[in-house]
């Protein structure tokens, strides 16, 4: 009886599969992404909930992860033009993130502030930090690109962090410009209006603003604050950035300008012995790609209301490398998915662990690890358990370097990378109609 | 054309070796050419590494609408000569006139889009792409190479319909050089063999009107090494010009009109291939020189 009934789920189950493939190959990618998404978010939640967790710090947390998915999103794909399809190895995704959000620091600051800006509205610092970054990505593969592939990695990383300590100088600090102290701020950073302000100037549009009024009455009526409606919708902004960047990469991937650039991957001269102007079309994909790690940096960083150079280290490039291989380096849905699995569960996964053990395991940390381990010796594994716990954001390290290896060791390509992404703006596999075979 | 003839005992071949281009279809472009045009005229070639001197002033043309072979014990300058011509070496000196038009010291994909297109000695697949997507790269003047075109919605619809064009023109070549089996496999699963088509079916892909093939018979089975000559024959009745490096003497000296023997550096003979065969000096060289 029983052995029936499992049967009968798992041919479900396999109609379910059939019926998948049976979908274009982007509506499927779709169901398995938000799918992914739903039950990532029904579990935790779930664990939060029966662990006792309130459920504030529950939704709190799904929020987190969601804006931690949707800018790792951002950067990931942008990351993937660069690296998974041209295989420019850039290492630098910091520095453009960092033009892009003091460009847009410096536009919309309040004139009177100090260090002063120019009182620019949102959408104009978000377009000219945007440009700024994609300028400067131009600008540097002049350079850049007439060396091979490791030394432009090292010419990258060399830019974000030259980016990075400029900003912190003291010399670029303050600039007086006709009795107005205009500069990055040095360390104590630069504030602005952040963009997450973008919301209330979206609703203040007319015709959109009707909109609010009736998401935040549905709001109060489920018993949220203004403040939280306003993040949940600046996380659908986000989303939809990300839906954007998606369309304009795979745009890009499915042409024949996508099919130089993985020429250019696979072996460049042979690019070039077939007549490809590879040089401009480098300088033209990542001019386009350090635009995108500009404004994904604007989205990002530019939510707070403070810039600071600790926001823009080399480590933050290394995450979004994580994230991209983790989803499959030369897939644009790889680099989504990757972001998610990156954001939910090796950056904010581990938090909310800390979160849930703390509420229900009581065990207080030991100074050093050698107390824990004396404890243990003494059949007390509590202060071990405790000391992990307070450790967890360092163990976050070790994790990512686990999973890591085991990717590589079980799916070196990825979670989506061994898929054919094609490279052309028709279905190729279609032949010339009436054709039989020899 | 202004440039005079660089050798002398030139002028007596074409005659004999253009003569078979002359029974190419009525109203054929190439068969109106003047005989003695020269397509590529290479002059005083000269490319050095360091102290080797790889290429030694090598001069020689091949003239339209002709197989050339190329040969030369190993150490020669042959794929030196190559790589200068098509400009993945810049030559110390010397100079190589593609058409009427001094191509020296070009870079690669200038040379290519003027139509001299290579193939490599070691085919270069692009392993992580499909054979289609190998042989749709190369089509000259494709709209979708513009960023804008690929990315606009009114601009693409262009694109779209061009690429519908050029992949009912991938899967022929495909099927003439019978990997359409292959054609969604990735490239880096071919065989040896199948990778020297798919190179050379790339090349022609391009439409070029000058071939320079290197070794395109290596490593190819012997039913199909006489279709892709007699495919090259075709070609050449269609104006295409062929310049071959090739080991194979029975296929130099079957199939070429005029061969070029490169030796240290600098030509040792040229002209037709009976003419080759009983040259003493190029038997020296094949042979062992102190003999």
């Amino acid at each position: 009886m029983s052995d029936a009934r499992i049967d009968g789920v798992w041919s479900r189950v396999d109609g379910l599969r059939t019926r998948l493939d049976a979908l274009p190959q982007w509506q499927s990618d779709l169901v398995v992404l938000l799918g992914g998404v739903v039950v990532t978010y029904l579990v935790f939640g779930l664990v939060g909930l029966v662990s006792g967790v309130s459920p504030n710090a529950v939704v709190g947390f799904l929020q987190t992860v969601t804006f931690f998915a949707a800018v790792f999103a951002l950067l990931t794909l942008a990351l993937n033009l660069h690296w998974g399809y041209t295989g420019l190895f850039n290492i630098g995704v910091a520095g453009f993130m960092a033009i892009g959000v003091y460009t847009m620091a410096v536009l919309t600051a309040d004139p009177t502030g100090s260090p002063a800006g120019f009182g620019l509205p949102i959408p104009v610092g978000i377009v000219g930090g945007t440009l700024a970054a994609a300028a400067a990505g131009a600008v540097l593969a002049l350079p850049a690109l007439r060396v091979r592939s490791d030394y432009f990695a090292i010419v990258t990383l060399g830019f974000s962090e030259i980016v990075r300590l400029s900003i912190t100088s003291g010399t670029l600090r303050e600039i007086e410009v006709a009795g107005t102290v205009y500069g990055t701020g040095g360390g104590s950073g630069i504030r602005y209006t952040p963009v997450d302000s973008l919301v209330s100037w979206l609703l203040g549009l007319p015709g959109v603003g009707a909109v609010g009024e009736v998401l935040y009455a549905i709001g109060g009526a489920v018993g949220l604050t203004e403040s939280i409606v306003d993040r949940l919708l600046y996380a659908l902004v986000l989303i939809g950035f990300v839906v954007l960047f998606y369309v304009l990469l795979r745009r890009i991937a499915r042409s024949p300008f996508g099919r130089v650039l993985k020429a250019i991957r696979e072996d460049e001269l042979v690019a070039r012995s077939l007549g490809k102007n590879t040089q401009l079309a480098k300088i033209k994909v990542f001019a386009v790609g350090c635009g995108l790690m500009g404004l994904a940096g604007i989205l990002w960083i530019g939510s707070r209301s403070l810039a600071t150079p600790e926001s823009f280290l080399p480590v933050v490039t290394f995450y979004i490398f994580v994230a991209l291989i983790v989803g499959g380096a030369g897939s644009n849905t790889g680099s989504v998915a990757g972001a998610f699995v990156f954001a939910a569960f090796l950056w904010e996964g581990p938090r909310f662990l800390r979160t849930i053990l703390r509420s229900t395991v009581d065990a207080r940390a030991p100074p050093t690890i050698y107390d824990a381990v004396v404890d243990l010796l003494a059949f007390d594994p509590l202060p071990l358990a405790g000391y992990l716990i307070d450790s967890l954001d360092e163990l976050r390290w070790v994790l990512i370097g686990v999973v890591l290896i085991a990717l590589m060791i079980y799916r070196p390509n990825g979670l989506f990378g061994d898929r054919k992404e094609i490279a052309a703006a028709t279905d190729l596999s279609r032949r010339p109609g009436g054709e039989s075979d020899e | 054309m202004s440039d005079p003839q660089p050798e002398t005992d030139e002028a007596a071949e074409p005659s004999e070796a253009v003569g078979p281009s002359e029974t190419a279809e009525p109203g054929d472009t190439a068969a109106a050419k003047p005989v003695d045009d020269a397509i590529l005229r290479v002059d005083g070639l000269e490319k050095r590494f360091g102290g080797i001197v790889a290429v030694d002033g090598a001069s020689f043309s091949v003239e339209r609408g002709t197989i050339t072979g190329l040969i030369g014990p190993n150490g020669a300058g042959k794929s030196t000569t190559f790589n200068c011509i098509t400009g993945v070496h810049t030559p110390n000196g010397g100079s190589v006139v593609f058409d009427g038009v001094d191509i020296t010291g070009q870079s690669p994909d200038r040379i290519a889009t003027q139509g001299l297109v290579r193939t490599f000695q070691i085919a270069r697949e692009l392993p992580e792409m499909t054979v289609l997507e190998n042989v749709m790269l190369g089509p000259k003047n494709q709209l979708g190479e513009s960023l804008w075109r690929s990315v606009v919605p009114g601009a693409r619809d262009a694109v779209v319909q061009q690429e519908e064009q050029l992949r009912e023109q991938a899967w022929e070549t495909l099927e003439f050089f019978e990997i359409d089996h292959l054609a969604e496999e990735y490239a880096g699963t071919l065989s040896g063999g199948q990778r020297k088509l798919l190179d050379l079916a790339r090349a022609l892909s391009t439409d070029p009107e000058m071939l320079l093939l290197d070794e395109p018979m290596a490593g190819v089975n012997p039913s199909l090494e006489t279709k892709l000559l007699s495919r090259i024959h075709d070609l050449k009745q269609q104006g295409y010009s062929f310049l071959l490096v090739e080991h194979d003497m029975d296929v130099i000296m079957e199939h070429c009109e005029r061969v070029i023997v490169l030796h240290q550096g600098s030509v040792l003979a040229d002209g037709p291939p009976a003419a080759i065969r009983s040259n003493e000096a190029v038997m020296e060289a094949y042979l062992g020189g102190d003999v």
